[in-house]
């Protein structure tokens, strides 16, 4: 079997660390591959749920990821979606989830450098930690109602 | 059925080099309802947008995914396009393959991988997508000026002689702000007043602007364009229709003794007073703190003296509704005072002052009619020492900042008082000269060179008073920290420029942002710097940061063409990516509870109560409801909804879902 390699899939918000990954590309500053990113337009809009289906999806691993606290576009947003995480995090911990697998961490858009060690960082963790096989068997995707 | 076109860019060989972009047209063509799929070597070119839009005509595409560079890049220039080619320009998205992809990793079957992921998330998305189109919002072409210092002053003129209406709510009595106290000005030595009270006058007689003087920001509702502003005016106690100015009621007061703030307490005033000669506007206002009728029930002097019968005890303070369009910031600053400097006996010594008492004291129209002289003794101070940095820089004072306009005024002071005092001598502590304006340095140097200040780079550690001299005990840091003792008449304290009290509330109410120390935030530190992240609402002068006049009056004539700007337009438009409560068919009328939890989360107010009626009237059900006009679309109340009622246009529950479903290639 080749070597595992992991699949990261990173929220962010438009602002900060979308702007901070594109800083990254501007630098030419270059990273492992393993990650894919979806824009929203605040840390805020993340609902937890979204992690949990980047999960059953076959994610290994989750970035959240936004502007520093006191610097969001929409003044508060960073701070709502710190603060959900701080519960849902003890929830998921209670559940059994492996809450080593999910890191929150802020980027501003003149951080290219630190988006680009944030995801080598979290890259190497979840190659140490294996595929997440354990949940991805448990969740029948299929079965899941989407929301909206 | 969707109809999506995709259209790979290769960006000359900024992505095509590492992407292998004719694989990835190939791979998405075949993706379910791509049905046009190209690449190119520049999409932005023209041939690039001509492509774009013959293949949205000829496969009437309900869809476009771009996969070029970073949507913040190019995004609205391929939205154009698509709505050039009859396509609504909501209905493209834009998959970053420059700058997340090509730019971050090396030639490689991963990054094509990679580059495929992407584009398949995005046209997953943009199948979901739904055209919108821009909130039209209307615009009320007045302002609204909250402070009225110079740089107030500045603002407001700048937008009525652009021909709008300007509403200037000042706290004070009068107009003016710090610098109708300041003696002479840095780096001309013109005379602050001689330049300034022309402007007041000037502000206080223009057809397009009102002024309330004595007022105060009570609420703030609204969004930009539609502001809806309560004044609290509050009670002068005379009738300003009525007064003539005629000043015989401030004469005739028996109430002498109150320290007279505009002198910073130098001198006194009467209960009844104008706060200085050439206040705008020239009436008086009574301070019912300290005048005898209201402390005791009985005296009404200025009542029987004067000749109009325009004095109102019984006056109540009055809340004025307006609308504006727009707001100005422009609430000044304040500067630290005795009880912050135990160190240097300030408060105690009468003979050490701060920067402001000199300006007065140095003033023609000040408490000492311009004569330099000690406050203790009234003597002629022959020597002088003068402290920069009083409390700034000094994070153990928790003031880190540089208050930037101290080492200016302090050669200033340094100059006056050699300009008054011909064989005094002048000392100067400092920590660096900061003098980085148009002939700021040359000032400075004309201190030290022409005018023989003796400065000495270190700190002081103390003063005491002995035999009537203040013993200022410092340091020379150019001579290896050598002590340096001088005995001085008077000390005068370069003390740090600090946000004005009462900016926290203000921030508050206004909902913009402030910093650590209460100075408010401007939207973009280089890009944006006279804007707020409040739509609408804008800075300038020192409420953002300590700043001399020139750059106060700079910063006020940017905040007017913003203004300006703004209401050259009779509607604005905004992109329509906000939040939307979702409504059914009776009888549940939206999955909303009623529950409001998102009103705690939403930074800009914009959720509001509506009621479902039936047709006798009565209510049936309470929902939240977005206002568009001061929803930005964060999102926020989307995520906490615990009934999933309200959604994010643009950044949909289901558009989101689908993303994860397809970056993770398990369709
Ligand atoms: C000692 C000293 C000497 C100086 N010398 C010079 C010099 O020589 N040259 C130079 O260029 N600069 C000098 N400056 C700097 C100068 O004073 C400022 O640049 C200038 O005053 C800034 O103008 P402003 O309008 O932003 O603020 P301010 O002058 O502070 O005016 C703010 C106004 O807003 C009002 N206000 C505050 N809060 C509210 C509220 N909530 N509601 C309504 N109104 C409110 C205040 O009453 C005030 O009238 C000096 C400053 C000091 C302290
Ligand atoms: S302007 Fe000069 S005196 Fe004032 S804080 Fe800055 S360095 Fe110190």
């Amino acid at each position: 079997m080749d070597e595992f390699e992991p699949k990261i899939v990173a929220f962010v918000c438009n602002w900060c660390t979308y702007a901070g990954a594109d800083l990254t590309g501007t630098s030419r500053i270059k990273y492992a591959p393993n990650v894919r990113i979806i824009r929203f337009p605040c840390t805020g809009r993340i609902d937890f749920m979204f992690i949990l289906k980047a999960f059953a999806r076959g994610a290994d691993g989750i970035i959240v990821s936004g502007c520093h606290p006191n610097d969001c576009h929409y003044t508060s947003g960073n701070f709502h979606a710190r603060r959900r995480w701080i519960v849902f995090r003890s929830l998921l911990d209670f559940l059994g989830i492996d809450v080593r697998r999910i890191t929150f961490s802020w980027v501003s858009a003149a951080e290219g450098a630190k988006w680009a060690d944030l995801v080598n960082q979290t890259t190497a963790e979840i190659r140490k930690l294996g595929p997440y096989t354990s949940y991805h068997k448990i969740s029948k995707p299929e079965e899941e109602v989407i929301y909206g | 059925m969707a109809r999506i076109g995709v259209f790979i860019c290769h960006c000359g060989e900024n992505i095509g080099e590492t992407v292998d972009c004719t694989k990835l047209a190939e791979v998405t063509s075949r993706f379910p309802g791509v049905v046009k799929s190209v690449d190119y070597k520049y999409m932005c070119s023209e041939p690039g947008q001509t492509l774009i839009k013959e293949a949205i005509k000829e496969n009437r595409l309900t869809g476009v995914v771009v996969a070029a560079c970073s949507p913040r890049m190019h995004e609205s220039t391929f939205r154009k396009t698509c709505s050039e080619a009859g396509l609504n320009p909501f209905l493209c998205e834009i998959a970053n393959l420059r700058e997340h992809c090509s730019w971050v990793h090396e030639k490689s079957e991963e990054a094509t991988n990679k580059a495929i992921d992407i584009v398949r998330a995005l046209v997953e998305k943009v199948k979901l997508n739904e055209p919108l189109y821009p909130i039209k919002v209307p615009v009320t072409k007045t302002a609204l000026v909250i402070g009225g210092g110079v740089a107030g002053i500045q603002a407001a003129l700048d937008i009525a002689n652009g021909g709008h209406k300007v509403i200037l709510v000042e706290k004070n009595p009068s107009i003016g702000g710090h610098m109708s106290q300041l003696s002479e000005t840095f780096p001309t030595l013109d005379c602050s007043q001689c330049i300034l009270t022309p402007r007041m006058v000037e502000l206080a007689q223009h057809p397009n602007i009102t002024l309330y003087s004595y007022a105060e920001l009570e609420s703030l509702d609204g969004f930009i364009g539609n502001f809806k502003v309560k004044i609290r005016k509050k009670a002068k106690s005379i009738d300003e229709n009525l007064c003539t100015g005629c000043g015989l009621c401030t004469t005739k007061c028996p109430v002498k003794k109150i320290p007279n703030e505009f002198d910073e307490n130098l001198s006194y005033r009467k209960a009844i007073y104008v706060p200085f000669p050439q206040a705008v506007p020239n009436k008086p206002v009574i301070d019912r703190e300290n005048c005898t009728y209201y402390l005791k029930g009985k005296c009404k002097i200025c009542e029987r003296f004067c000749p109009t019968q325009a004095i109102r005890f019984d006056q109540q303070d009055e809340i004025i509704e307006v609308e504006a369009g727009a707001i100005v910031l422009a609430t000044g600053f304040d500067i630290k005072r005795a009880d912050f400097f135990p160190e240097y006996g300030f408060g105690k010594y009468k003979d050490v002052i701060d920067g402001l008492q000199f300006e007065r004291i140095a003033s023609a129209s000040g408490p000492t009619l311009g004569e330099i002289r000690r406050l203790s003794d009234g003597k002629i101070p022959k020597k002088v020492v003068f402290i920069a940095c009083a409390g700034s820089r000094d994070p153990a004072k928790g003031i880190e900042y540089c208050s930037k306009i101290c080492c200016m005024y302090t050669a200033k002071h340094a100059i006056l008082y050699k300009h008054k005092i011909h064989d005094g001598q002048a000392y100067v502590f400092y920590m660096d000269i900061r003098a980085g304006g148009k002939n700021y340095d040359e000032f400075t140097r004309r201190a030290i060179e022409e005018e023989g200040a003796k400065y000495i780079r270190g700190r002081v550690s103390r003063i005491y008073e002995r035999d009537g001299k203040l013993i200022v005990v410092g340091a020379d840091t150019l001579m290896n920290a050598r002590p340096v003792v001088i005995e001085a008449d008077m000390v005068v304290l370069a003390t740090a420029g600090v946000a004005s009290p009462g900016s926290e509330e203000l921030a508050q109410k206004l909902h913009v942002a402030y910093d650590q120390y209460k100075f408010f935030t401007e939207a973009h530190p280089k890009l944006r710097p006279v804007e707020t992240n409040t739509a609408g609402i804008f800075l300038a002068g020192a409420c953002q940061s300590i700043k001399d006049i020139p750059e106060s009056v700079s910063q006020a004539s940017g905040a007017a063409a913003k203004v300006c700007g703004l209401f050259s337009q009779n509607e604005l438009t905004r992109d329509p990516l906000i939040a939307v409560v979702n409504r059914t068919a009776p009888p549940l009328y939206s999955t909303c509870v009623g529950c409001f939890l998102c009103q705690s989360v939403c930074p800009y107010q914009a959720i509001e109560k509506e009621e479902i009626k039936a047709k006798d009237g009565s209510v049936i059900k309470i929902i939240a409801k977005i206002n568009p006009g001061l929803c930005q679309g964060c999102g926020s109340c989307v995520a906490l909804c615990r009934t999933k009622s309200i959604d994010l246009l643009g950044y949909t529950n289901r558009q989101i879902y689908a993303e994860v479903d397809a970056i993770l290639n398990t369709l």
